[in-house]
């Protein structure tokens, strides 16, 4: 029997029950459904991540000043300036595949006319842009002249444009921060939130000479060099762990650490954390897709246990087809294909009702959700190969009827 | 051409119900040739319709051999039976057996579909013989829209389609008044006149005596295999009976 021949008959034998046809096929909808809802959300969620890896930059590392110990008391990382300025410079010399830039940062109130706005200043070099991936929506960033005159000129983040200055071109204006004027050379590109939820694009970055003697440095005139934080990128290619080993034998030496010695530092890698969070909200998505999954298993067995009813309900049909000369695979193929149009019309319906769930679920629950159309030709797929696998035993039970006694059934 | 269309030799079926092994069969030996009519008659029982079975190839005799217009089908394969059956036999049955909800045209199809002939093929065909049976004007209709008699008749031009050799009818009138009942056997008389072999499986004296030759069975054996000298003419019959009613 040809595909369309055997299509209109499966058509019609689903016509005739249609409200039980209806009841099976939900089983496939549902699950089909949850397949594709589960997959957009933790996809969503995927995409979240792997965005904010993005934002940070790859292959990044952070070394942060170490925990500084007073009479006993061991106050926390940071609280003592144990970097300096030079450790970057070490770093960028020695190590050839890693691309270290200093910052010194503090909070400032900026004021621009009559406008003011509080926001993070980045005292750091131009590598920093390099190191974060960070590209210039305009303008440039700081010279080497600016960098060793300690030249009051700054780079200003996007959120720092649309806070203070509006609509006018930032480039060119003069700001004050804590009552020191500096030009603005350039503009950040947008960043968007970090992976804590903060804003990064509210920031303004300075020369770092600049920043330790105009902005921040007056708590810190006794170490001239120190710097809070040291952004190292690995360059590409390279095993980052094995640069953080190396980053980290460095520092110990050039701080003069005995071996045992605690670090007076704090070597974070970020994308190996980041990696990690990818890795699990891959097996979050994971989970929800399989648990989904097993609801569409459960339609498949609701086809199955009807299939068998029908089977026996059609008996004699099946005896009479028998007489007329069909063969084995023609009433296999008769109620496989059955079988499998009821799960694919389930699926079908069940991927318009689970993209308009997912899209609700974007909507309803503010979560981020990605539909992909591999998403929905997977749970099509898997729709359709429910139906073959869960048809197929009802299928071969009604082929293997014998014909004498399938006619005479009642 | 070989010489008879349907040749049996020594056919035993035997079944087990329970402990018990039931002789369905036990020895038939009967040749039909081409052009026959044959009505098969005997009480319930008496193993008449398990040698319709297996003259239709719907099951194989325990032992025994059958040839089928030539060839050997008591040893196929239920797939080789039923290959077997779409080319030689066409069934008539005491219910009709037609699939509901599917129009007639497309009852009269369904052998066809199973043959793989193409569909414009197979609907030239199914109308002819429609039309044959003096349906060409219902061909669209459902067999709910249709009485009992034209539903045989639709039936009966199923099993025509294939033009087969042999025309298979088990109790095709039993569930017919008397008058369809006659004007179904005109149509059975009316074909074996054009050349098909007609075997009719009955119980009733009144259906048995429009056959040319009567097989009668009882447990299991072909007891008696006599030709009907006079023959009634059902067509005749049918006038008559219409001309005592006006």
């Amino acid at each position: 029997m040809s595909m369309g021949a055997l299509l209109r008959v499966a058509l019609r034998a689903l016509a005739v029950n249609k409200l039980r046809s209806a009841l099976t096929m939900l089983g496939i909808i549902i699950g089909v459904a949850a397949v594709i809802v589960m997959i957009a959300v933790g996809a969503g969620a995927q995409a979240r991540v792997e965005e904010q890896i993005r934002s940070l930059g790859a292959n990044l590392l952070l070394i942060l000043s170490g925990a500084r110990t007073q009479g006993g008391v061991r106050l926390g990382v940071g609280s003592n300036y144990t970097l300096s300025e030079d450790d970057a410079i070490a770093i960028n010399r020695e190590i050839h595949e890693a691309l270290a830039a200093p910052a010194l940062r503090g909070g400032a109130q900026v004021v621009w006319g009559n406008t003011n706005w509080a926001t993070q200043i980045y005292g750091t070099t131009p590598d920093y842009l390099e190191v974060r991936q960070w590209g210039l929506a305009a303008g440039r960033i700081f010279e080497p002249a600016e960098m060793s005159g300690a030249g009051k000129v700054c780079v200003v983040g996007q959120t720092v444009v649309r806070q203070l200055f509006g609509g006018t071109d930032p480039l060119g204006q003069v700001i004050r921060i804590k009552r020191v004027p500096f030009t603005v050379i350039g503009v950040l590109e947008t960043k968007g939130q970090s992976m804590m939820g903060t804003d990064q694009d509210d920031i303004i970055l300075v020369p770092i000479a600049t920043a330790r003697s105009r902005v921040l440095g007056a708590a810190n005139l006794a170490k001239q060099r120190a710097v809070s934080t040291i952004w190292v990128k690995v360059a590409d290619g390279y095993d980052t762990v094995a640069v953080q080993e190396q980053v980290s034998v460095l520092l110990r030496q050039r701080h003069r650490l005995q071996p045992g010695a605690e670090d007076d530092f704090s070597l974070r890698n970020l994308a190996e954390f980041m990696a990690a969070q990818e890795a699990s909200s891959r097996v979050l998505a994971l989970l929800l897709a399989a648990v989904a999954s097993v609801s569409l298993v459960v339609g498949g067995i609701g086809i199955m246990n009807i299939m068998l009813v029908s089977v026996t309900e059609r008996t004699r049909e099946v005896g009479l087809r028998m007489a007329l000369g069909a063969r084995t695979r023609d009433i296999l193929g008769q109620f496989l294909v059955e079988a499998v149009t009821l799960s694919l019309i389930g699926g079908l319906v069940g991927v318009l009702l689970g993209v308009g769930g997912a899209l609700a679920v974007a909507r309803l629950a503010g979560w981020q959700v990605l539909l992909s159309g591999e998403a929905v030709a997977l749970a099509v797929v898997f729709a359709f190969t429910i139906g073959v696998f869960f048809g197929y035993y009802p299928a071969r039970k009604a082929a293997r009827l014998n014909p004498v006694e399938a006619l005479r059934f009642e | 051409m070989d010489a008879a269309l349907i040749h049996t030799r020594d056919l035993v079926k035997v079944y087990q119900v329970g402990d018990n092994l039931i002789r369905a069969l036990a020895g038939v030996s009967v040749n039909v040739e081409r052009g026959e009519s044959v009505a098969v008659m005997g009480p319930s029982g008496s193993g008449k319709s398990t040698f319709m079975n297996v003259v239709g190839c719907l099951d194989r005799p325990t032992s025994g051999a059958y040839r089928l217009a030539g060839q050997e089908v008591s040893t196929l394969s239920a797939d080789e039976l039923a290959v077997a059956r779409n080319r030689h036999i066409g069934f008539v049955f005491q219910s009709f057996n037609l699939l509901a909800r599917t129009s007639a045209l497309e009852n009269v199809e369904l052998p066809l579909v199973y043959a793989g002939v193409a569909t414009r093929e197979r609907r030239a065909r199914a109308l002819e013989m429609l039309a044959r049976v003096g349906l060409g004007e219902r061909a669209g209709h459902l067999p709910q829209q249709l009485s009992g008699g034209q539903q045989q008749r639709v039936a009966i031009a199923r099993a025509l389609v294939t033009r087969p050799a042999l025309i298979l009818a088990d109790e095709p009138t039993g569930a017919l008044d008397s008058r369809t009942t006659l004007e179904i056997m005109a149509l059975f008389q009316d074909l074996n006149r054009q050349g098909m072999t007609v075997i009719v499986v009955t119980h009733e004296p009144d259906v048995a005596r429009f056959a040319r030759r009567v097989l009668r069975f009882l447990d299991g054996r072909v007891v008696a295999d006599e030709p009907n000298a006079a023959p009634q003419d059902a067509r005749r019959v049918l006038a008559g009976e219409s001309a005592v009613a006006a």
